[in-house]
């Protein structure tokens, strides 16, 4: 008997030590919950009770919970085509951002040397204006009398009746250029991070630059492609100010008729499409975090 | 001790490399010929341009001036990737995205081996390093022991013609570097390729290597068999950073036959003519600690040939297999003796009054203008 009793004696003591460690824990918890309870979980429950509105309300009367789910099948049909153009745009967007971030944040990485720190700050520059006022520069920056038109209609190979403004070019322009930073900087931390002489490493191993990129760096780089395609990607197939400034009635996003709709009183209608859009995002992102397998992205 | 290369030879060779970082010359006209074959040990301390001579060979770096010849092809201006030379590299460089598998299979599959064909040397490589079980292991699943292996068997799998160690073994601790020091032996003597190790750790250079190479301050200052620079160093550097020596100022009053004698500040000793660097004017008087016997002060009996008398003991460390006496002449230098702990031996205290003598075959003589602490700082690494 005396044998059974030293193997239970050191599971005993740690048991206090672990319950205080615990109670530490849910205290620094403690703020964050509550700031993600007031402003992130009770807006989402209630805009998806609000999604479920009878539509047949308004704001001066009042609006009855009757479950209606067909708001949901009714503001997908009717807004079917702008839910794809902004999945589209955004689409364009991103994949602009990765042609134009990706070798900008390599060259800030490795080979920027001593202006490193200059280039970054030039990358974060914008963020000292409002997104709405550098979309208004653009605004003017792509308009029919301006340098940029009027040097492409002298090019030969296009018409003298080009236009920037309010064409698609325009928004998938604006929303690339406002979202370019949020590709760039989490590629550039995840590029630094990479130890150069891995490289040196793939080299001696008989890989060519070209190769060691495709074999090393790029894999390597992939946690900060991943962040910078969902940074990039999630707030563009929602952004409805580039539309607004820079589109047309034809270009018109899924931002913009949930703003619409939601000014024009039609709450159920605006909530069931702003859930629908929310629901695509996220399985959207869900598969691509899966099929990227990047497990250590967070 | 550049060696015209022969035709057919297999051996590796530098003439004049040079690299010049401004004005500073890290490896400064560098001659060199290692045999193939050869476990090749560039020893050195930290800065003396031993990794950017083998960072040069690797060509990871373009050196300023001279060249680098491997088998009678001059690989200077080559392409690392196009080197038939690999690295084990002193951070291991693993590639932390890839299993033990494919960090070993890179290389083969780089240079286009199909992926069957690879699996199937990668198998050997990892078991001839003792690590087949953990194939399908992350780099940082590994200890650091464990690491250092994958990055041998990475490098080995190549077969390059030179492998490149640059100190594969400093991030291990001593216990370890001890064991992986024999494994490194092992192994180089079954694949039979040319090895070079480059390491500031002396007895490990020692230990592994066939040939070592002394460097300092970009240059080399004295190369051979372990034994042999040991036994005989040609400079107060090799004579310090080599072991431990006691260089006593003395000048060279003639030579008689095979033997230099040289007037000390109290006494004449005598050395063998070969055993002198310089054999005229003023010169170091070397002797290794454990070659020097202590005797009671005034004793006849027990003389070994040369003598140093009426010294004083003023300090004893007893390390186990020896005690080790730090020995002052009534110079006022300090002079250091290992005495073996023989069981019939009498041990001596501070204080007391000693002669040292020493057989003068394991006396050496090198040039005074060398500075005889040259080597010395360089202990503790």
């Amino acid at each position: 008997m005396a044998h059974v009793v030293p193997t239970e004696i050191p599971d005993a003591p740690p048991a206090p030590e672990q319950q205080r460690r615990g109670l530490a824990g849910y205290l620094l918890l403690t703020p964050g919950s509550l700031w993600l309870a007031v402003f992130f979980i009770v807006p989402t429950v209630s805009l998806v009770a609000t999604s479920l509105y009878d539509p047949s309300g308004s704001l001066e009367f009042g609006y009855q919970m009757t479950g209606h789910v067909q708001n949901y099948p009714h503001a997908i049909a009717e807004y079917w085509d702008p839910i794809v153009r902004s999945l589209q745009y955004a689409l364009i967007a991103t994949v602009a951002c990765m042609i134009l971030g990706y070798p900008l944040a390599y060259a800030i990485a490795f080979k920027a040397g001593r202006y490193k720190t200059i280039l970054l700050v030039a990358v974060i520059a914008p963020f000292f204006t409002s997104f709405l006022v550098r979309t208004l520069a653009w605004q003017y920056l792509l308009g029919d009398n301006e340098w940029v038109v009027t040097f492409l209609r002298w090019l030969p190979f296009t018409g003298a009746e080009l236009q920037l403004i309010n064409t698609p070019v325009a928004v998938v322009a604006g929303l690339t250029y406002n979202f370019l930073p949020f590709f760039v900087l989490p590629l550039y931390a995840s590029l630094e991070k990479i130890d150069h002489r891995l490289l040196e490493a793939a080299g001696d191993l008989y890989a060519s630059p070209f190769r060691g990129f495709l074999k090393v760096t790029l894999p390597l780089s992939m946690p900060g492609v991943v962040a910078g395609t969902l940074l990039t990607f999630i707030p563009a197939a929602g952004d409805y100010i580039n539309d607004e400034l820079l589109g047309s009635p034809k270009t018109r996003m899924v931002g913009n008729e949930i703003q619409s709709l939601f000014y024009a009183g039609d709450y159920p209608t605006a909530s069931a499409l702003s859930v629908a859009l929310m629901v695509t995002i996220v399985l959207l992102v869900a598969v691509y975090v899966w099929r990227a397998g990047t497990d250590e992205l967070v | 001790m550049a060696e015209p290369v022969t035709a057919g030879s297999e051996d590796l060779v530098l003439a004049g490399l040079t690299k010049k970082y401004g004005d500073f010359a890290a490896v400064d006209a560098l001659d060199l010929t290692v045999p193939s074959g050869s476990f090749f040990a560039l020893l050195g301390p930290s800065g003396c341009g031993k990794t950017t001579t083998l960072r040069m060979v690797a060509g990871l770096e373009v050196p300023t001036a001279g060249t680098v010849t491997l088998a009678g092809e001059d690989i200077t201006r080559l392409k690392p990737y196009r080197r038939p030379v690999n690295t084990v590299f002193q951070s291991y460089a693993l590639f932390p995205h890839l299993t033990i598998r494919d960090n070993v299979a890179f290389g083969p599959r780089r240079k286009g081996v199909s992926k069957r064909e690879a699996a199937a040397e990668v198998n050997r490589m990892l078991d001839l390093v003792e690590l087949g079980e953990y194939a399908g292991r992350k780099p940082a699943q590994l200890s650091g022991g464990q690491q250092q292996r994958v990055a041998l068997a990475r490098a080995l799998i190549n077969h390059p013609q030179v492998l490149l160690l640059d100190e594969p073994l400093g991030a291990l601790d001593l216990k370890l570097r001890r064991q992986m020091q024999l494994e490194l032996k092992r192994i180089q003597i079954d694949v039979g390729l040319t090895f070079i190790h480059v390491t500031h750790d002396q007895e490990e250079a020692m230990t592994m290597a066939d040939t070592v190479a002394v460097m300092n301050q970009g240059r080399i200052e004295q190369m051979g068999a372990p034994e042999e620079l040991y036994d005989l160093p040609r400079t107060t550097f090799v004579a310090n950073f080599l072991g431990r020596s006691n260089l006593v100022a003395g000048s060279v009053t003639g030579t008689a036959g095979e033997e230099v004698s040289v007037q000390l500040d109290g006494g004449t000793v005598t050395a063998p003519v070969e055993r002198a660097a310089t054999a005229e004017g003023k010169v170091w008087v070397g002797v290794r600690p454990e070659k020097v016997h202590l005797k009671p002060a005034g004793d006849p009996a027990g003389g070994r040939g040369n003598e140093l008398r009426d010294a004083v003991v003023s300090d004893v460390s007893f390390a186990g297999v020896s005690t080790e006496y730090v020995v002052r002449l009534p110079s006022g230098q300090e002079l250091m003796v290992f005495e073996q702990n023989h069981t019939s031996q009498r041990r001596l205290h501070s204080g007391d009054r000693v002669d040292l003598t020493w057989a003068p075959e394991h006396t050496f003589l090198l040039d005074a203008a060398q500075d005889a602490s040259a080597g010395t700082q360089f202990d503790d690494e």
